[in-house]
């Protein structure tokens, strides 16, 4: 049988390198969420990808929220979609880019050096 | 690289290292620097409490601590360390009431008084509770905006503190890594606590956050401080595990049953509590160890649901009743395909909470003079199994009291970290050498998967000789082999540098665990073995762990 899957078209890559996508096949399960397809990235294809995200499936700490397909929503919360059409992940707009999906969103005053 | 001096500092920022913070301020310390691994007040276990929260306030009907204390001993089968158990117990109420005065929001009754429900475990009803399944985010909010309010608290988010640093046998401060930057830090402080949470995020089927790797255990046995219960994993019952289900945590069924009961059934529709020992004539009145027994029991005798689980079922309780005690999460779970009032879900049992952790007295101080624990990094209050309700109020009784010692603590000394960069060099050395990227040919996120799958296989809900001696023997190899773990090279927000330390504390404390499992040759609490399935009356006490000084795990003599 045919393995299900999904496609991501990710943004990668540091504030100073140029703009760059990735894209990805990765598993499918009914109910499967954007942040599943991304640690499993993680785990089994790619442990360079920088993501943040804390609580995994309850939606309290807050941490996941990216651009997907140029909306900003939480990659926990969001159903992977099982399509040739990939979907496309961002970090989100307006903040500094740390490292892939990863922007500055700690609060000022919670940073080291007060930047 | 960035030096830090300050009173006191406390890692971790969840509801015990917040609370800390708050009661060394107040106590009079001048500085204090909360860091976290994840965003400040926002990861860890405080946050994902859905419901109850334990504390004799006698809102509903005469209570008393001491009555509390009577449950808490019971439900930890005669291991509690009872001094930390009626501390506990004692100023719970005092807790709560202080964050009903910082207005949490604790649900009320009609009347005004707060209400409380009747846990498992619990004789009277006794757990408070923030509607509709947000307990854990209102105190996280609350101890944040108390921890703003405060000028001494430093807060600091994604600063990984890798190592404890001791001179002359006390604690003077640490190493961290900013993971944003990808640089090391050092910090001199007058007094150290920890409150990193648990370790739950080393079995696959857990409700932890990301962070919940074990770091604290791991600081605490390498800074010299024992261990203690490591054996002791409280696996909850019925964590969520078909429909697939987001947006909710997987523990989040308990609140219904608190309020609803439910009735859980086998594969073929067939109620099983009775079976061991446990009927629930008069309500939701299941211990969490005997409920976790009883569902691995079913599930290994081919009576499981689809999912490998059990059914957890309302749909004999009208749907106003649904909607009355749920209102908005059933329209959650609506939307997740799941009609309450008509079908069962699938729960099996997660781990949920680690009962063992850093051995403390009363004023939470270590054997390492300079270090203190508070919250779940503590061991031996919850015995063999933690009482229902009993984590919230342990996180903000044991916190405050962490904060208050190690203020009167640093009060009285100077800092002892001399000349920053000769303290403490490999540590910083690793970390510099770290971030240039180390060749390998397996990466630490594989590791750190095939770990959780080890550790639930060999070491989780039901253990025996054979698989903990492979468990132990494959761990020791692992951590023999982190020098060839790759790490990318890549300063900022690099994860495969962080995911090399997290691999590094889980695989000790997963170590920690394996071994006080393979010396507990006994069932108790949340400790079952299949070779040993009976209680031994006469191994009713406490172990503690230590690090030799070739740094494998010692496990002591009973105490």
């Amino acid at each position: 049988m045919m393995k299900r899957t999904a496609r991501l078209r990710i943004r990668r890559g540091t504030s100073g390198e140029p703009v760059r996508y990735e894209e990805f096949a990765v598993p499918f399960e009914d109910g499967a969420t954007v942040l599943d397809a991304l640690i499993w990235l993680r785990s089994f294809h790619d442990p360079t990808l920088a993501i943040r995200y804390s609580c995994i499936n309850a939606n309290v700490c807050k941490e996941c929220a990216i651009a997907i397909d140029g909306v900003v929503d939480y990659a926990c919360m969001t159903r992977l979609r099982e399509d040739a059409t990939p979907m496309t992940l961002e970090p989100l707009p307006e903040k500094p880019v740390l490292r892939d999906l990863v922007t500055e969103t700690r609060p000022p005053r919670e940073r080291l050096k007060g930047s | 690289m960035t030096h830090i001096e300050t009173d006191i500092l406390i890692v971790g920022a969840g509801g015990a290292g917040m609370y800390a913070a708050i009661a060394a301020a107040r106590a009079g310390a001048g500085q204090v620097l909360l860091a976290d691994k994840s965003l400040v007040g926002r990861g860890g276990a405080t946050v994902m409490a859905q419901m109850t929260v334990a504390a004799a306030l006698g809102e509903e009907c005469p209570d008393e601590w001491t009555a509390h204390l009577d449950d808490t001993l019971a439900s930890g089968r005669g291991l509690c360390d009872e001094a930390l158990a009626e501390l506990l117990c004692r100023e719970a109420p005092i807790r709560i009431r202080e964050m009903d005065a910082w207005r949490v929001g604790w649900a009320r009754r009609t009347d005004g008084r707060i209400a409380q429900v009747t846990a498992p475990g619990h004789a009277r009803p006794r757990c408070c509770y923030v509607d509709f399944l947000n307990t854990g985010p209102a105190v996280a909010a609350t101890l944040r905006r108390q921890v703003s309010r405060l000028d001494a608290i430093r807060r600091v988010g994604n600063l990984i503190v890798t190592d404890i640093v001791t001179a002359d046998g006390e604690a003077a401060g640490a190493i961290a890594l900013d993971a944003a930057a990808g640089e090391a830090v050092t910090i001199a402080a007058k007094a150290v606590v920890i409150a990193a949470g648990g370790l739950t995020r080393i079995f696959r089927r857990n409700s932890a956050s990301a962070n919940m790797a074990g770091d604290g255990y791991a600081l605490a046995l390498a800074a010299g401080a024992d261990l203690v219960d490591m054996e002791f994993v409280q696996f909850f019952p019925i964590g969520h595990l078909a429909p697939r289900l987001v947006g909710m945590d997987p523990i989040m069924w308990d609140p219904f049953r608190y309020k609803l009961g439910g009735r859980l059934l086998d594969g073929n529709g067939c109620e099983f509590l009775s079976d061991y020992g446990s009927d629930e004539a008069a309500g939701y009145t299941t211990p969490r160890d005997i409920a976790t027994y009883a569902i691995h029991k079913e599930v290994a005798a081919g009576r499981g649901s689809p999912h490998g689980g059990v059914y957890l079922s309302f749909a004999h309780v009208p749907r106003s009743e649904l909607e009355a005690a749920f209102g908005p999460v059933i329209a959650r779970l609506a939307r997740n395909g799941i009609d309450l009032g008509n079908m069962a879900v699938e729960v099996a049992p997660i781990a949920h909470y680690h009962m063992g952790g850093i051995a403390v007295d009363r004023d939470m101080a270590s054997r390492v003079p300079g270090l203190f624990a508070a919250g779940e990094a503590v061991g031996g209050a919850n015995g063999a199994n933690r009482l229902s309700g009993n984590a919230i109020p342990e996180a903000l009784v044991f916190g405050e009291r962490a904060g208050r010692s190690a203020a009167a603590y640093a009060a009285i000394r100077t800092l002892s970290w001399g000349e920053p960069r000769h303290v403490a060099a490999a540590a910083l050395d690793r970390i510099r050498g770290l971030v240039a990227g180390q060749r390998g040919d397996v990466a630490a996120s594989s590791l750190l998967d095939e770990l959780r799958e080890l550790m639930w296989r060999d070491v989780g809900p039901c253990r025996s000789e054979a698989g903990l001696r492979r468990a132990a023997s494959r761990l020791a190899a692992m951590r023999a082999a982190l020098s060839e773990v790759a790490i990318a090279p890549g300063a900022a927000f690099n994860l495969t540098l962080t995911d090399w330390f997290e691999l590094r504390a889980s695989l000790i404390a997963a170590e920690a665990v394996t071994h006080a499992a393979l010396a507990r040759r006994e069932s108790r609490g949340a400790h079952q073995r299949e070779d040993f399935p009976e209680t031994d009356p006469s191994l009713a006490y406490r172990r503690r762990i230590r690090l030799a000084a070739d740094s494998t795990i010692r496990v002591g003599g009973f105490e």
